[in-house]
């Protein structure tokens, strides 16, 4: 069953060109992968799915499990299942990062008709979840991404990933400013999230992140449209060759 | 009495825009409207004050004829007709009371739309009440408490009578009867407030808090507070407010002084949320307000924290004189404008003693077409060698339309002291926002989180029950202000 489902997507920004027809259909259980050239579109990609201002379609359609998203909100795509792990995490100042993964945990909960964690249930829960990731306490008692190291931000991301259970997740670059160690535990965290009703989207450069989450399809992404599908094996290719044979080509 | 159909419709039709905006069906005793030496007697006379009192207030009226309105402010608003007010109205309840079931039912109901039920209120350990409705205190608790300790906590139109010595002593001894414009007017008209005299070696064992409420049409409110601790005691004391919603503009002009001797602390809270005006900026308070203390003693400390998130306009500068060696002031502030609000608010931190030492943290929040400036001053005496000041002025503009202004002045006379001021100006980013609209988060939940965290080191000044009700507020004042 298609839990995501992109059809002919098209966007523009500041009157350019960005994703010029993008479809991609990704099925409960499965693990995909986009690559391309920087530039090529694929955050903005992930923005469009995620339903950030500026980054409406001009055609094309995308479904979250069966549900089409076009005039859903950014926040309710979010309650609804479909999770953005940032290529660049943001900074809140002074927001207490156990808060605000509480309010965001909460606040899907709520819209799923489960019950809202309380304080101390949350907090045990949490603790559970960061001590997989390698997560300090004391981390969690900070503010959001404030003082994080790049490492720190993408285990942070993928530990949100983990709390808010998502339908969809989409991975921008989790890999990117990682140490051989911090990715290997990343990749685990993703790994254990990966079961039969969810389904992930990992966006990377590096054939060394698909070691470790070995993706069952590959899709490489150049100008805006997908240009080349296949399996992991793709991903080496582009690891050997590049892109641009790809995209001569295309 | 019940209320009437038409006080709840009132109530129902103001839910909606302003949480706290009803108006209460009470009878109210008024002196005559307008301003004159007879109206001054008037009120003395309504309570029954020592002659002495009223001469000082009548001092203070004459000296207020010659003065002139503050306009160095920067903030707009029509001319104020002082003799279109009334300066003194009552609700007609009996002065005292034995327990709450004397109190008149539609004030207590008041107090229930409120969110502060007595009944709760006395139960709830550790917070004393002395509530002020318009101009009279009508219900006092948990005094014999803090009797066995010495500590005075009581209306100040009682102290007077029971107090003299005290209030002559130390009334208009921080903010003489002409410091200001004001101040002059608060002194010739004030109707009461409270009275705290903690006295040598006593910790006060609880929170002292006072909800002010306005509720008269046109009638100013002139709240007098006098605080004296003496030395190696301490006192935490809160003012909370809210106001009915009213079309014409209602003049509140405090006056607060408190005095800090040897060793002695004092820490004062505020959470202020009059009525602000509608979102086209009609009706709302107009808060002009006169708050020192005075580190009179060695090692004192004086606190100010505040949380502004009320009135059509603020100007309210609470003061710290650090008279005493080694003495402390400090200055947390959260001022938040929407809408058409103005709020022109800061600090003067005096030093005067050697190696004082004052800090202040402001945090400013402007949205809509709001208005908000920061006015400090920090002067470093001549012989206050080794004095330390330090500054830091934060604002956060939410939208392109609303200003915020920050005045630092610096007087400094002793090279050996040291005055730093740091301010920035931000914005809730987008990329901010969306990324808490990607975890779930509604646009609202994400400005009240962002905005709770931009102003988290003063929020932490605040004792936690006053905490929680402040972040609240925070959020409610700025409702619809994004996306
Ligand atoms: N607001 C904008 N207005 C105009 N062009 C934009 C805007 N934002 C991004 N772009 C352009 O869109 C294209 C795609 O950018 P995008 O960030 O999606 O690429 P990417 O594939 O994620 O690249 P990378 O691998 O470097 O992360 C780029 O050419 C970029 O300059
Ligand atoms: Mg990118």
């Amino acid at each position: 069953m298609s839990l995501l489902e992109i059809k002919k997507a098209r966007l523009k920004l500041d009157n350019k060109n960005i994703l010029n027809g993008v479809s991609l259909s990704v099925n409960a259980g499965e693990v995909h992968a986009i690559m391309g050239p920087n530039g090529s579109g694929k955050s903005t990609l992930s923005y469009m799915l995620s339903g950030r201002e500026g980054y409406e379609l001009e055609s094309g359609e995308i479904l979250l499990d069966g549900q089409s998203l076009s005039e859903m909100p950014a926040d309710e795509r979010a309650r609804s299942g479909l999770f953005l792990a940032f290529q660049y995490p943001v900074e809140l100042p002074g927001v207490g990062a156990m808060s605000f993964l509480r309010e965001a945990v909460n606040s899907r909960r709520k819209f799923i008709g489960k019950e809202e964690f309380d304080h101390l249930a949350f907090v045990k829960e949490a603790r559970k979840e960061a001590s997989k990731m390698f997560v300090k306490d004391e981390m969690l008692k900070r503010a959001v991404n404030v003082g994080f190291s790049g490492g720190e931000k993408k285990k942070f991301e993928i530990l949100q990933m983990a709390m808010l259970k998502p339908k969809v997740s989409i991975l921008d670059e989790t890999d990117s400013g990682l140490d051989v160690d911090a990715l290997k535990i990343v990749s685990d965290g993703v790994n254990a999230q990966r079961s039969d009703d969810n389904a992930i989207v990992v966006i990377t450069h590096y054939q060394r992140l698909l070691d470790y989450i070995v993706p069952d399809f590959v899709h490489i992404l150049s100008d805006g449209v997908i240009i080349k599908s296949g399996g992991p094996e793709l991903a080496l290719e582009v690891e050997k060759n590049g892109y641009a044979g790809m995209i001569n080509a295309a | 009495m019940v209320a009437t159909q038409e006080t709840i419709d009132k109530v129902k039709e103001v839910a909606n825009t302003y949480k706290y905006g009803f108006v209460t069906e009470l009878e109210s005793e008024k002196a005559p409207l307008g301003l004159n030496e007879d109206i001054v007697r008037f009120i003395s006379s309504k309570k029954n004050e020592p002659e002495w009192l009223l001469e000082w207030r009548l001092k203070a009226y004459r000296k207020w004829l010659t003065m002139k309105e503050p306009n160095w402010a920067m903030v707009n608003f029509p001319k104020i007709n002082f003799q279109d007010i009334y300066y003194y109205s009552a609700p007609k309840v009996k002065p005292k009371l034995n327990s709450l079931d004397e109190v008149d039912p539609e004030l207590l109901k008041t107090y229930e739309k409120l969110g502060i039920p007595i009944k709760e209120q006395e139960m709830l350990a550790g917070v004393a009440v002395d509530y002020v409705f318009d101009s009279i205190s009508v219900a006092t608790t948990f005094r014999d408490k803090l009797a066995k300790e010495g500590i005075i906590f009581c209306p100040i139109s009682e102290a007077v009578q029971n107090h003299p010595d005290l209030v002559k002593k130390y009334i208009g001894s921080v903010i003489p009867m002409g410091d200001n414009y004001y101040a002059a007017l608060n002194s010739a008209v004030f109707t009461d407030g409270s009275f705290v005299y903690v006295p040598k070696g006593v910790k006060c064992p609880m929170e002292l808090s006072t909800y002010f409420r306005i509720n008269e049409q046109n009638s100013g409110q002139f709240e007098r507070t006098l605080i004296i601790v003496e030395d190696n005691s301490y006192v935490s004391y809160l003012e909370g407010c809210t106001a009915p919603q009213r079309d014409e503009n209602q003049l509140h002009a405090a006056v607060v002084e408190l005095v800090a001797m040897n060793d002695a602390e004092i820490k004062y809270s505020t959470v202020q949320n009059w009525y602000p005006g509608d979102k086209d900026g009609i009706g709302g308070i107009y808060n002009f307000v006169t708050k020192r203390g005075n580190c009179l003693g060695h090692r004192s400390k004086i606190s100010w924290t505040q949380v502004e998130t009320g009135s059509a306009i603020t100007w309210k500068y609470p003061s710290c004189i650090l008279r005493g060696d080694n003495s402390v002031g400090e200055f947390y502030s959260v001022a938040v404008a929407n809408n058409f609000q103005q709020a022109d608010t800061g600090t003067k931190m005096i030093h005067i003693g050697k190696n004082t030492k004052s800090t202040i943290i402001s945090k400013g929040i402007s949205a809509g077409k709001a208005q908000n400036t920061y006015r400090g001053q920090v002067q470093i005496q001549k012989n206050a060698k080794g004095s330390r000041n330090f500054t830091q002025c934060d604002s956060l503009l939410i939208g392109d339309e609303c200003g915020a202004h920050t005045v630092p002045y610096i007087n400094q006379h002793t090279p050996s002291a040291r005055v730093e001021h740091e301010a920035t100006t931000s914005k809730i980013s987008e990329d901010q926002l969306f990324y808490c609209l990607q975890r779930g988060l509604d646009t609202e939940q994400a400005t009240s989180l962002i905005v709770n965290g931009f102003c988290k080191e003063v929020m932490k000044e605040l004792p936690m029950e006053f905490a929680v009700e402040a972040q609240k507020l925070i959020g409610i004042s700025l409702e619809g202000s994004v996306g």
